[in-house]
């Protein structure tokens, strides 16, 4: 990258190692740090979507209460982790079959022929004459449904908590006032929820953030795999930077960036829970209001 | 029956015993329920292991994180901060490729890079630091009414930690500390993801499932089979929890008992 860079040989210390740490797989080390930061910016959102509707439907009526219950059950007894190895596959499958059935209507032979899950051509995805982006995108959105439904299961059993813990006479009273179950719903249950599960949230957003290495499982280029890449011990044959087994060394990088990432999700989420409990009726809100008129 | 042969087979492959070639083709049902049922052996292992000795770093990491001095103070908040700050699939390659570069140096460290160890050694560090965290949250709400009567009869020292302190702590923090145990049995199936090697193909539960899955391209066997052993694993931990939590609780009239509730709320994954 720099100009002093051309013969990386008679360089040593400092001025070596900068020049190593910018070459091209260094640079898309970097940029897989983009990648951790996407997935949480696209999955925390959609997973709330996921939690808000699993949590609304635990709260329904008999059938589709146990719909909720279920989704919200899931995450209780078995390893996260073998979800997400469960649903990479099965939600391919998934997406194959259901264009199996619509693009080749005629197609006689069974889908599981012995250890193979075969669908025709033009049904499998992405199409094997599909550029290479495609192949990256598509393995990209398969992770992010993975985490979304994972986690929207965790979100789910928070936010079915926070709905039961708003106090029971504020919805009395939305009834007294003569307000419909959606109106109650929309304009006073779910307004006064947040606060009730924003610790709840928070301890999500934490696991959320320790789950991203889990990425690497699901065969996406994460920094996982760049670290192990780059890490690994390299002979003067193939490159022009030769150094031993330093794979320790960029795990400890990466324990330090998670180390700095949820310290300071910490401070920003605890300034959003003050925020937030800023005249309410819980015993956080009391011990502000105290403390502001004292 | 075709199943006992599978059995003899099988049931202890996790461990290096008995038949060395895995199934390849043609698996059947009893095949997948017997090897993930046989890797299930280095979860509970790991699991308790851990959970055992953790427990006793736990109570002191708890009580340093509560002292005053700051000496004491800080290298427990920094313990439970590392371990409960950073991913736990980190940790296990940190620390895999960290036993390999001390192996080349002192030989010593060789059975560190053995999953049976390395990880065990992980594993027991960072529910070390989960549990810790639980404990000194539990530390910080014994009533103050406890420790007054315990002054009163003239208790002090390590006397009155032992008498009075622990067992309230214990009880305290009990339905959390059930919680922990069930994450910390989950979290046994990243060993063999994250640089330790199975060697000879002997890994656990997950290990296994993931094996079916790749060979048979149809994960709705396997992965279902791997959830009913867990979930069975864990109503155990409930009921074991509950009947230690009984115990310290024994003093209670009946009424008052209170069983383990575990709250929804408290999911504490890493």
């Amino acid at each position: 990258m720099f100009s002093f860079c051309t013969d990386p040989a008679a360089l040593d210390g400092l001025a070596w190692l900068s020049c190593y740490l910018t070459t091209g797989k260094h640079m898309a080390f970097y940029g897989a740090f983009g990648t951790v930061l996407l997935l949480l910016a696209i999955t925390a959102p959609l997973a709330l979507a996921f939690g808000f509707a699993g949590a609304s439907a635990a709260r329904g009526p008999a059938p589709v209460s146990w719909l909720g219950k279920g989704y919200i059950a899931i995450v209780r007894g078995v390893p996260d982790i073998a979800f997400f190895l469960f649903f990479v596959i099965a939600l391919d499958q998934m997406f194959e079959w259901v264009r199996h059935e619509v693009k080749c209507p005629g197609w006689d032979q069974p889908i599981y022929q012995g250890n193979d899950f075969i669908v025709c051509p033009e049904a499998k995805l992405p199409l094997s004459t599909a550029p290479q982006w495609v192949h990256e995108g598509y393995g990209f959105f398969l992770a992010v449904l993975t985490f979304a439904i994972v986690f929207g299961a965790f979100a789910a059993n928070v936010l079915y908590g926070a709905m039961r813990a708003v106090p029971r006479a504020q919805i009395e009273t939305a009834e007294a006032y003569g307000l419909s179950q959606g109106q109650t719903f929309w304009r006073i249950l779910v307004p006064q929820m947040w606060v009730y599960a924003l610790p709840g949230l928070s301890n999500l957003w934490m696991v959320l953030i320790k789950a991203t290495p889990l990425l690497f499982l699901l065969g996406v280029e994460d920094i996982v795999y760049w670290a192990r890449e780059l890490g690994g011990t390299k002979t003067p044959q193939f490159t022009d930077y030769p150094h031993g087994d330093w794979r320790m060394w960029y795990f400890l990088a990466l324990l330090v960036f998670y180390l700095i990432f949820t310290r300071v999700s910490e401070l920003v989420l605890d300034r959003i829970m003050a925020r937030l409990t800023l005249g309410q009726a819980t015993a956080a809100g009391e011990r502000q209001r105290k403390a502001a008129a004292a | 029956m075709e199943c006992w042969d599978t059995i003899a087979d099988y049931a202890l492959r996790s461990l290096g015993y008995g038949e060395r070639l895995l199934p390849r083709s043609d698996f059947t049902l009893c095949q997948q329920v017997t090897l993930i049922g046989s890797g299930m052996i280095w979860n509970v292992y790991f699991g308790l292991v851990a959970l055992l000795s953790g427990f006793f770093l736990a109570t002191a990491v708890a009580v340093g994180k509560a002292a005053r001095s700051a000496w004491i103070r800080k290298p427990s908040e920094w313990f439970i901060f590392i371990f409960r700050g950073s991913p736990l699939f980190i940790q296990f390659f940190f620390a895999y490729f960290a036993f390999l570069s001390l192996r080349s140096q002192f030989e010593v460290f060789d059975p560190f890079t053995s999953a049976w160890l390395g990880a065990a050694i992980v594993l027991f560090f960072n529910t070390a630091a989960y549990s810790g965290e639980i404990f000194y949250g539990a530390l910080q709400s014994i009533p103050k009414g406890d420790m007054e009567a315990a002054d009163a009869y003239g208790l002090s020292g390590l006397h009155r930690f032992r008498r009075i302190t622990w067992p309230t702590m214990l009880r305290l923090a009990w339905p959390a500390y059930t919680n922990e145990a069930i994450f910390l049995f989950h979290a046994t199936t990243l060993v063999f993801f994250s640089g330790f090697p199975a060697r000879q193909q002997k890994g656990d539960a997950l290990y296994y499932a993931s094996y079916f899955a790749d060979k048979t391209f149809n994960p709705f066997v396997p992965y279902p089979i791997l959830a009913l052993y867990f979930i069975a694993v864990t109503l155990m931990i409930i009921a074991a929890m509950g009947l230690i939590n009984a115990r310290l609780n024994r003093h209670l009239p009946q009424a008052q008992r209170r069983g383990i509730r575990l709250r929804p709320g408290a999911l504490l994954a890493r």
